[in-house]
């Protein structure tokens, strides 16, 4: 490998202040419950204390939510909807090398990755939705259900309830409420708790856009919090993206309730390599799809399957292009794989990959140097896996790739498809006819072709079978907050 | 001596995997018209015809999902003629179910012409509910609807047409489903028209029995993927919601329909996964 100077990113451009409040009808206020630190994962230094939104705060957030709502958002014209939601996204793009190095910082992923991929995604969904918010009515969805709506603007749900992860936190609020706020929605959303700053620099932008107060409220807090947000009985609407275990414990909650439920979770997705493809490009889309954001991406290629002919040649390549990956400083803006992004989770990524060498899985590592600080998991690939391996079955959530290989591209698709999850797929061949194929049979919600990790605020996203269900993005990505 | 012809019953049995098999539980129970007057044992289906039911309709979905658009269409067209053939015995059903004729001739009428409504659908719900997506990067890139999987439908009380009504939609873009009926003579008759109309065994799959005993089953089976909870009374379309919670089954919950009504696309787009395929552009 070569050498390289450190480069790291000033972080001077950022402003951590010592402790944060809760966002409630356009003010921070205390929270009533304990509050709790967030890190930096990649040194484990405090960087701000964080309040804890209890009930009594989740009910206050969601009257100011449901107050705005009535009083406000639902009054106001699409275009002038759609005016705060550009001056979002334009916020977004001024700041947008602040809000990269803050991401970096609480979250442990390369700064190359918040810089190049997070932030221009959240600023585009920002730019995206606020186009829709003043052309709902030709968006599609049929006459209108309620009597006399026919022909005008679909009608929002009302008060949005939004619990989102620690993986992409800036994205995963775009994603939330760009199109809850375009279609007329107020919402209040609980960040990660190991992820809250982005979420509060968001707040402040809100306050810069002069966004109406209320419209947006920002609680923080752990699982409790996100309980008792999705709980509160005047939340109309719940949108969920985590674990495939919280959102079932989510629908079992809102089973008994009219809210409307919508949610993004786990996968296991395949990446398959048919012996066509061009080996060089899959090596670099397979890593891509596994390491990119340490693994800690709900539709991370965690699944290799290679054609037999070519496994070995694919194997020796992929190995050398991994030897070269650095992992470190998530600042550097040489890094290729940052920090995990919490203690918890590197405990369960070490667990699995122990549970993969038990059940008779190969494990193999580059060498490399880890930092003695923070949490930190070097690039993994097992061979010799089974299908009934756990590591082939369970979502690791980590930089970890299980490997696999099959003869026909029937074969490619009854592996691709046995699992219960169902968010996304690859394929790589030069053959076009063969892609189509295999995308007509993968059961999965996004398959890429040659390609792998690619998002856009225009291309719906979400899961089949457990891994969920609703799309954000898209035309589609409206359906979610409307009343069709 | 009487010259009245002595007539030949029909036996109601249930419907699974395009055969009319008893309950495997062997268990019946009576059905009478409105006045009280018996009218035939239909069967009372248990948790393991459900079972077979689910897998029946499983091994279904590849080849129906798989068939071009315009073949569903035809064949739903099909039930709608073969329907309409056996209109007067419909009529008469309806009318054991207390219906008055013009009411029994208009629900039967409107169920055909719901048949009609969802064939067109088949070959036009892709050019509506999906897009081509405008994405910053050389890549084609699309959305297309496909079907969710095994629909459990436990049917509303609507004899004939809610049950056409929620069984059409559902099966026209490709799903298969199990239907737990609410009026087992019309259900079961409604699957002879079914299996005379080329649709293939185990698309559409119909119960009779028990609703509050079957659709449990249903709501918890980990091989079905939605559920349509049209005809669940409160309490239990609630714990069908929540058993369902186990594998993330999509729940169509209930509301009040008027079936008369024009139906629009919401059940239609219920039962539907939308895909969105990246392909590389360049030469």
């Amino acid at each position: 490998m070569f050498e390289y100077a450190p480069a790291p990113e000033s972080r001077d451009i950022v402003d951590i202040k010592p402790s944060y409040g809760l966002f409630i009808n356009g003010e921070f206020v205390d929270g009533h419950g304990e509050s709790f630190k967030s890190i930096n994962p990649a040194s484990e230094e405090t960087l701000a204390e964080i309040a804890c939104a209890a009930p009594q705060d989740v009910d206050r957030a969601v009257r100011a939510a449901r107050q705005a709502q009535d009083s406000v958002w639902s009054g106001l014209p699409g275009r002038d909807r759609a005016k705060y939601l550009f001056r979002i996204a334009r916020i977004i793009q001024e700041r947008s090398r602040e809000l990269a190095v803050l991401e970096s910082i609480d979250n442990g992923k390369p700064i190359r990755e918040s810089r190049d991929v997070d932030l221009p995604l959240v600023a585009a969904h920002f730019f995206y939705y606020a186009g829709w918010a003043d052309k709902l009515a030709y968006a599609g969805f049929g006459r209108g259900r309620t009597e006399g709506h026919s022909g005008q603007d679909p009608r929002p749900l009302g008060v949005a309830g939004q619990v989102i992860p620690w993986n992409f936190p800036l994205l995963m609020l775009a994603w939330k409420i760009a199109p809850a706020l375009a279609c007329g929605n107020t919402v209040v959303l609980k960040p990660a708790e190991t992820t809250p700053l982005t979420a509060l620099a968001f707040a402040e932008i809100c306050r810069q856009a002069e966004l109406p107060p209320g419209v947006v409220n920002i609680i923080t807090g752990a699982g409790e919090t996100g309980q008792a947000l999705v709980a509160h009985p005047d939340v109309d609407k719940v949108a969920f993206t985590g674990s495939t275990e919280v959102g079932r414990q989510i629908a079992r909650n809102v089973a008994r309730t009219g809210k409307r439920l919508t949610l993004e979770l786990g996968g296991k997705a395949a990446n398959v390599i048919f012996e066509d493809a061009p080996l060089d490009q899959a090596v670099e889309g397979i890593v891509n799809g596994i390491f990119f954001n340490q693994g800690h991406v709900c539709c991370a290629g965690s699944r290799l399957l290679v054609q037999e002919s070519v496994a070995e040649e694919l194997l020796g390549r992929l190995k050398a292009r991994m030897a070269t990956l650095r992992i470190g400083d998530p600042l550097d803006k040489n890094t290729d794989i940052g920090a995990i992004n919490s203690a918890a989770q590197l405990e369960k990524i070490r667990m699995l990959s122990e549970i993969g060498e038990r059940e008779g899985a190969a494990r193999w590592s580059p060498p490399c140097e880890l930092p003695s600080r923070g949490f930190w998991f070097a690039p993994t690939l097992f061979t010799d896996v089974a299908q009934s391996h756990r590591i082939a079955r369970e979502e690791i959530f980590g930089p970890v790739l299980s490997v696999l290989t099959f003869r026909t591209p029937a074969e490619a698709v009854e592996k691709a498809n046995n699992t219960p999850y169902g968010l996304s797929a690859g394929v790589w061949t030069e053959k076009g006819s063969r892609i189509l194929w295999m995308a007509e049979r993968l059961r999965a919600g996004v398959v890429w072709a040659n390609t792998f990790n690619k998002f856009d605020p225009a291309a719906p996203f979400g899961g089949y079978k457990e891994s969920g269900f609703g799309r954000e993005g898209g035309r589609h990505g409206l359906a979610a907050y409307l009343d069709v | 001596m009487s010259t009245e012809r002595l007539a030949v019953r029909k036996t109601y049995k249930l419907f699974i995997a395009g055969a009319f098999p008893r309950s495997e539980s062997g268990r019946s129970y009576e059905v009478r018209d409105a006045k009280g007057n018996f009218l035939a044992n239909a069967a009372r289906a248990s948790r393991k015809d459900v079972r077979d039911a689910v897998a029946a309709a499983r091994k279904a979905f590849g080849g129906w999902s798989g068939r071009t658009p315009y073949n569903r269409g035809q064949i739903l067209y099909r039930i709608a003629e073969m329907l309409e053939g056996r209109r007067g015995q419909f009529v008469d059903e309806v009318r054991s179910g207390g219906s008055g004729k013009a009411a029994a001739e208009a629900e039967v009428d409107a169920a055909i012409d719901r048949w009609v409504w969802y064939a067109g659908w088949a070959d036009k719900v892709a050019a509506v509910t999906g897009s081509a997506n405008p994405v910053a990067g050389p890549f084609f890139n699309f959305s297309t609807p496909e079907p969710t999987g095994v629909v459990g439908i436990v049917a509303p009380d609507s004899a004939l047409l809610g049950l056409v009504s929620v069984i059409a939609p559902a099966i026209v873009t490709g799903n298969t489903c199990v239907v737990v009926a609410a009026q087992p003579l019309v259900a079961i008759t409604l699957a002879e028209v079914l299996a005379t109309s080329d649709l293939p065994g185990g698309v559409i799959n119909i119960l009779t029995g028990h609703r509050a005993e079957l659709a449990p089953w249903l709501a918890s089976h980990m091989d079905v993927n939605a559920i349509d909870l049209a005809g669940a009374p409160e309490e239990l379309a609630a714990s069908c919601a929540e058993a369902a919670a186990e594998n993330l089954k999509r729940v169509l919950r209930p509301a009040a329909v008027d079936w008369t009504a024009d139906p629009g696309t919401a059940r239609l787009t219920a039962f539907l996964e939308t895909k969105t395929v990246w392909h590389p552009v360049g030469v």
